[in-house]
């Protein structure tokens, strides 16, 4: 498609506390060709209900974002965990509701994370960007187990100019956020962001990068909780050469 | 069922993570599992086959359960074996109860089995005067420190050298104090040589069973120390404990398990000893026991059946789930309170114990999905701990301020409009806030998420205000 139009999905999340991601991943979509808007009406892809049991909320927001979407070329987010919520949950969710079932799986088969939506469907294959330092990078759970997100961070990351991957021991185990599981079963959630920035630390990186602000700002606050002096930022700020702004959590520049 | 403390996963929960034995004993057997595990995949390019088809097997016995299970019991009785159905743990403690006494038995070999965990049947049996004599060396030794398993193939897997080692000298006073006992071969071999002697004094030997072969009317086990063996071989009646969905069609199925089974749960291609029980001893044996009993437990088992929950009765314990789960992980089987830990007790055990009791497990994953990655039989388990939640939410046992907070949160979130206004006012306000330090140590509302880490602090103007202003402005 010559020039798609991209309907941004920007997620909660990016959309309250880090608009940055979003400008980044606009940045990132037109370079690649695309049109992007950013439908109005979106509020959140109805996950924290969801995996609440609430089941008739999270029907009646999904319900939102589908009539919010459609007939856009592309849904695009800057997250595989809501991406993948739109892509691989909403259909199961109206199984049972003919009418709302195929606008659902319509909308699924046109809705991408970020990264995997560059290489996979827009075919880039390297951005111009420079950064300086070794970063880190964290798979997030939902992005890696249900859109098979792996290589094509690491494959973008490795076009940047000056920046040096260092592998994560453990990159594809859970950082402990799981939406409100960090809140609910707050103990065993430290337990689990400890054993992860651990291994960040002993990577030596300067920089962790991650594609889902969730499981960022988790990292962050414990890296920051403990003094670390790692910095962490969304993957496509970096891919995107907007690294102007602070870090996630760092002070603004006054 | 009795001794279960599932409702106090968190207490639980958080009492084991205090426990530092506990997190170098996982630290250390964690690495042992998932690299095994992985070599073993490595090594067999048709595992994920294997994975498929043992996933259809499965299912097609669930489809036909009544057919299996009565094709299986004909040809236990055939083989000169007898069969029990028992609804309840309680049904299988009496009918265990009930054959230890016609033989008089005094002392009872015990091979692993979770169905004996989940039916309390050592306690059954110190209830009535009869010993029993756990063979299983991890098992053994939980049951000198008076605990229960922590794992579902690694029963003392919580504990470290220095514990067992320490157990065995409280425990072992006939032998040399001087004795050196620090490397696991010797813990091994003292344990084999206590053990021993016991396994001539029991008259029945009970063991659980991976598989009952309906074609034969087999049951089998899998072990790697060879305890099986001998406890079942040697007492005068062997007693098989088995749940009703153990069973599959044939010998050839059992060995499509057999290839799965191992490498998901030790990493090994096949376990040690594969041990197939076909009846008594006939005239021409060498050994073997004089009676052959199989209990059949159902426990809430057929209650599954035709539900969202069917799924779950594929699993085949081999504890991939949990070797793979950083809940599991971080707290250890003992948090989850009773019989079942993990992933595959978070699911299981709200339908034997009942959501009330079991309410917690479900919810205390982070749905990272790593189980069901793992799963030889492909249990979409976070899939099922959803499904646990959705029924509590149904019920009203979803705790209060969850709920509250969550239904607020989809109030807003499904009036866009008034969304926009509010996060808008209040991100300007954190941002504002929290510009100077970029992040709060301490938010009234957010102490679960600040009493460990820091709460990075909004940039202030959300997205959508800002976009909106720009594309006032025509987006220069």
């Amino acid at each position: 498609m010559e020039n798609p139009r991209v309907a941004l999905f920007v997620t909660c999340l990016v959309d309250l506390f880090r608009p940055s991601v979003g400008f980044a991943t606009v940045k990132l979509l037109e370079d690649a060709g695309c049109t992007v808007e950013v439908p109005r009406q979106q509020t959140c892809c109805g996950q924290p209900a969801y995996n609440t049991g609430d089941k008739a909320d999270t029907k009646a927001i999904a319900r939102q974002v589908i009539e919010a979407f459609e007939g856009y070329d592309y849904v695009v987010a800057p997250s595989g965990s809501c991406a993948g919520m739109i892509s691989q949950h909403y259909p199961a969710l109206f199984a049972d509701d003919a009418a709302w079932s195929t606008r659902a799986q319509k909308l699924a088969e046109r809705t991408h994370e970020l990264v995997s939506f560059l290489t996979d469907v827009r075919g880039v294959d390297g951005v111009g960007g420079e950064f300086s330092g070794a970063v880190t990078y964290h798979d997030s759970c939902s992005g890696l187990r249900e859109l098979s997100i792996h290589d094509q961070p690491r494959r973008l990351l490795g076009s940047v100019e000056g920046l040096h991957l260092r592998e994560l021991p453990d990159a594809n185990v859970c950082c402990g956020f799981g939406g409100t599981f960090c809140v609910k079963y707050a103990d065993i959630s430290d337990r689990m962001v400890e054993t992860k920035i651990q291994a960040v630390i002993d990577t030596g990186a300067d920089t962790l990068l991650a594609g889902d602000l969730g499981c960022l700002m988790n990292m962050a606050g414990k890296l920051q909780r403990e003094g670390a002096g790692i910095q962490v930022r969304h993957v496509a700020e970096v891919l995107a050469g907007m690294t102007d702004k602070p870090a996630i959590g760092e002070p603004g520049k006054d | 069922m009795s001794g279960s403390t599932t409702h106090q996963f968190k207490e639980n929960a958080e009492r084991q993570l205090a426990d530092e034995d506990l997190r170098q004993a996982l630290t250390k057997s964690k690495g042992h599992f998932t690299g095994g595990r992985q070599n073993a995949m490595d090594k067999l390019p048709e595992f994920d086959a294997l994975r498929d088809k043992s996933r259809d097997i499965k299912e097609h016995v669930l489809e036909n359960l009544d057919f299996y299970l009565e094709t299986y019991e004909q040809n236990v009785i055939d083989s000169g074996g007898q069969v029990h159905w028992a609804r309840t743990a309680k049904d299988a403690q009496d009918i265990v109860l009930e054959i230890c006494r016609s033989v008089g038995a005094t002392s009872v070999n015990k091979g692993k089995s979770m169905i004996g965990e989940e039916c309390d049947i050592n306690e059954a049996l110190e209830a009535n005067g009869i010993r029993a004599v756990e063979t299983d060396l991890g098992e053994y030794i939980i049951q000198i420190r008076n605990e229960r398993p922590s794992h579902i193939i690694a029963p003392a897997v919580h504990l470290t050298k220095a514990q067992v080692e320490q157990s065995f000298r409280e425990t072992h006073t006939h032998l040399d104090p001087d004795r050196i006992l620090e490397e696991p071969p010797t813990l091994l071999e003292e344990a084999r040589t206590v053990l021993r002697k016991k396994y001539f004094e029991a008259e029945v030997g009970i063991t659980g069973a991976n598989f009952l072969v309906a074609e034969t009317g087999s049951s089998i086990i899998v072990t790697n120390e060879g305890n099986g063996d001998l406890s079942q071989l040697l007492p005068k009646v062997h007693i098989v404990l088995a749940s009703i969905e153990k069973v599959v069609p044939t010998l050839e199925d059992a060995s499509t398990f057999l290839r799965v089974l191992a490498r998901s749960a030790t990493g090994q291609e096949f376990s040690v000893y594969t041990t197939v029980s076909t009846g008594p001893r006939r005239a021409e044996d060498p050994d073997g026991p004089e009676e052959y009993h199989v209990i059949l437990l159902d426990n809430g088992r057929t209650g599954m059946l035709g539900t969202e929950f069917q799924d779950m009765l594929r699993c085949i314990r081999c504890g991939a789930c949990m070797n793979h789960c950083p809940v599991y992980q971080s707290v250890g089987g003992h948090a989850y309170g009773w019989v079942y830990p993990g992933p595959m007790g978070a699911v299981l055990s709200p339908s034997l114990l009942g959501v009330d009791e079991a309410g917690h497990l479900p919810n205390a994953s982070t749905f990272c999905g790593r189980c069901e990655e793992v799963c030889p039989v492909r249990i979409p388990l976070p899939k099922l701990m959803r499904h646990w939640r959705e029924r509590e939410f149904e019920r009203h046992l979803t705790p209060r301020a969850a709920r509250t907070g969550i239904r607020l949160w989809a109030f807003f979130a499904q009036r866009p409009a008034l969304y926009r206004w509010a996060t808008g006012l209040q991100m300007r306000l954190m941002g504002a806030m929290g510009r100077r330090r970029g992040r709060f140590s301490s938010v009234p509302l957010a102490k679960g998420w600040t009493k460990y880490r820091d709460l990075p602090a909004p940039e202030g103007k959300t997205f959508q205000q800002q976009w909106a202003a720009q594309q006032k402005l025509g987006r220069s």
